[in-house]
């Protein structure tokens, strides 16, 4: 490994984000480094999704900064950041519903590389055997489940170094959530893809990643190895006892 | 046995029961329009009121309603339930093929029937009475089908709500007007730059509202449209007020024959014709035949493109298109610049056709019935709208033809009073039974395993 590789690939520092007069991130520091899955698991309202959404600069950070591949990115236009391969897989799925499922993968897909188009499609149905079935459906007939898997192969199609997914197993079936975290790990073990997962489903998303934080309240409260914190007592009082086992 | 009788009946037409519902609705209806519409009374010279018997018109009255019952038992009410009884499966790839494959057909015979159309016209009624077929039918729908697909890549592709379209059209009729009497510059320099200019004026009102959507947008538009409107009527100096602008020059035939009845190079003189200004309005048919046609392809065209495929996406989804890299504000602006740039080409045709413009002609009625159009024909479907178009306008012209209802009614009934009554009710009964416009399937712009024999690989592979 090259010290590059060692380097995180994103870094946010004293990251500050308002909604109008509130402030919902009051500070907040993360580190992804290259290769790694980091999960941020915490309450409702605690402010993960703000953290990814600041990340891709909607909204803007008004205090702090953030770092990808060197580069200082707080202050560019989504589109521009989207464009520095940093693919988001946003709350709620959101896939285009009345676009099929293949103009949705082609959504994804950035113009420049299209050369890749094919093979990348083809790497899609192998991952998410479900799509191929489903490939001139219109997005919205889609079920949740395979809804959450264009989402992210949608996502992948831009051939991303991170890849930031929010909440992808929201509202599915315990079969589909493993389904879609055993794609996750499959990524990141074959490709070295980069992941930021945000998760309300502490236990999955821990036993997943290598490295996780927990935020209350806009502040960022414990960080460890996904065991550490699956082990530690007061992350499993208040996120997973009497959760999922 | 019993199931066997039932779905038998489902099956074909129960004409029995259908005629017997007709005369059962029909004698109700007289029974109530006979003292309401049979019975009328009026004053006399010595004011004193004398009852006037109209059963007869109640009769026709009762009949219609008994008919249309009939109509509705028997046709109309069984297709509602079969359709109910249809499983909504989702369309198979076999499915999406037929139906693209029938549109395409479809597209074919009416582009050779819009093609034929002048000189069918012709051949039937003479070159003197084809004016009124080719120019108030012709003519006058296909400047409405070409601002109905303009308009529609505003709002049915991009999903951005413009109330304010007409706005583009008034710049496109000023731009050629005043250009073409105070440069002397002929139709065929003037339309691009007429186009230009309405484009211009697409980004000007982009930019202000880029933030805006729905409801928020709509509203600025239209007073976008009568902002524009009323500064033509108020800037004297520069358009002739309410008054207008007249004697705009014809098109001429790209410089070599022109129409207009003095000039040594008019048209009908060189091939030895006789006078008739059907000429100029075939020659104009042909002109918006293609101006519409250029933006139909045009549109096709940018559906496949990254550009087409982005704005629907933002019609979808706004955020969705962000967090995937597209840039939404250049996005917007090129949807309200090109959309305004085929409504400034329709403007400067209309200003040529016309010869005459006047801010009267840019009230937010046309705005309107331009969106109702677009509404109408469903969001995005380029036949829907074309079809709308034919039905609204087509429709309002048909309505002037009604003379003969004079002789059931009575003199004092005009048709064309009753327009937008009947054009209320039928949008009314368009959205109640189509809710989402004439043709509402979206025509995907991309097929996988197409031409290729793996869609039984598709069927098969039911597990994932």
């Amino acid at each position: 490994m090259s010290a590059e590789d060692n380097k995180p690939l994103l870094t946010v520092r004293g990251a500050k984000t308002y909604y109008g007069n509130i402030i919902a991130l009051k500070g907040v520091d993360i580190d992804v480094n290259r290769g790694e899955i980091v999960t941020l698991i915490g309450a409702n309202g605690a402010g993960k999704s703000t953290l990814m959404m600041t990340i891709c600069g909607n909204p803007r950070a008004r205090e702090g900064s953030i770092v990808y591949d060197g580069q200082d990115i707080t202050r560019l236009p989504t589109h521009e950041i989207a464009r520095l391969r940093i693919a988001q897989s946003p709350e709620g799925r959101r896939i285009f519903p009345r676009m099929t499922v293949l103009e949705n993968l082609q959504m994804g897909a950035s113009i420049d590389n299209m050369e890749f188009f094919d093979t990348d499609i083809q790497y899609m149905f192998d991952l998410f055997p479900r799509l191929k079935e489903r490939i001139n459906q219109r997005g919205g007939t889609l079920s949740g489940g395979e809804q959450q898997m264009l989402a992210i192969a949608r996502a992948l199609m831009a051939r991303p170094k991170l890849l930031m997914l929010d909440e992808p197993s929201l509202g599915l079936a315990p079969l589909i959530v493993k389904q879609i975290f055993d794609a996750i790990r499959e990524l990141n073990r074959k490709d070295g893809l980069t992941v930021f997962l945000v998760e309300q489903n502490a236990f999955h998303a821990l036993k997943l990643a290598h490295r996780g934080y927990v935020m209350v309240n806009g502040v960022i409260t414990m960080s460890g190895s996904g065991r550490e914190l699956l082990e530690n007592p007061e992350v499993r009082a208040a996120y997973l006892e009497g959760g999922a086992h | 046995m019993n199931s066997a009788v039932k779905t038998n009946e489902r099956a074909g037409i129960d004409f029995g029961r259908a005629l017997k519902d007709g005369v059962i609705v029909g004698i109700i209806a007289f029974a109530l329009l006979g003292p309401l519409v049979g019975l009328k009374t009026e004053q006399n010279m010595s004011n004193e009121l004398i009852v006037q018997n109209r059963l007869g018109l109640a009769a026709i009255l009762s009949v219609i309603v008994g008919v249309g019952r009939f109509l509705l038992s028997a046709f109309i009410y069984p297709r509602i339930a079969a359709r109910g009884n249809r499983s909504k499966a989702a369309a198979t790839l076999a499915e999406l093929e037929a139906r693209a494959k029938l549109t395409q057909g479809l597209s074919i015979v009416g582009l050779i029937f819009l093609f034929v159309y002048p000189l069918l016209i012709i051949s039937l009624f003479g070159v003197q009475g084809s004016i009124k077929w080719v120019d108030n039918y012709g003519v006058q729908i296909l400047i409405y089908v070409m601002l109905g697909w303009g308009l529609n890549i505003v709002i049915g592709l991009a999903g951005l709500l413009d109330l304010g379209y007409v706005a583009f059209y008034a710049v496109g009729a000023y731009s050629y007007s005043l250009l073409a009497i105070n440069f002397h510059l002929s139709f065929w320099v003037l339309l691009p730059i007429a186009g230009m200019l309405a484009a211009f004026w697409g980004i000007i009102l982009g930019f202000p509202v880029l933030r805006l959507r729905g409801d928020y947008l709509a509203i600025v538009t239209l007073a976008f449209g009568e902002i524009i409107r009323l500064v033509l009527i108020n800037w004297k100096a520069f358009s002739g007020g309410s008054a207008g602008i007249s004697s705009i020059p014809k098109v001429t035939m790209f410089g070599i024959y022109s129409f207009d009845v003095s000039a040594p190079n008019n048209f009908a003189k060189a091939f030895h014709l006789a006078a008739s200004s059907a000429y100029y309005k075939v020659f104009l048919y042909y002109i918006i035949l293609m101006l519409a046609l250029l933006t139909a392809f045009i549109t096709l065209r940018l559906r496949r493109l990254p550009i087409g495929r982005a704005w629907e996406a933002l019609r979808e989804d706004e955020v969705a298109c962000r967090s995937l890299g597209i840039n939404t504000t250049n996005t917007k602006l090129t949807a309200f610049a090109i959309g305004a740039m085929f409504g400034g080409f329709a403007g400067s045709f209309f200003a040529a056709r016309q010869g005459f413009v006047s801010p009267e002609s840019f009230v937010f009625m046309e705005s309107a019935v331009i969106v109702a159009i677009v509404v109408l024909g469903g969001m995005g479907s380029m036949i829907g709208v074309a079809l709308a178009a034919v039905a609204m306008i087509g429709g309002t012209e048909l309505l002037r033809e009604l003379d003969f209802l004079k002789a059931v009614f009575g003199n004092d009934f005009n048709p064309d009073q009753y327009r937008m009554l009947i054009f209320g009710l039928a949008m009314v009964g368009i959205m109640v039974w189509k809710p989402r416009g004439f043709v509402s399937a979206r025509q995907p712009t991309a097929f996988l395993f197409k031409r290729k024999t793996v869609s039984g690989d598709l069927v098969k592979e039911g597990h994932g």
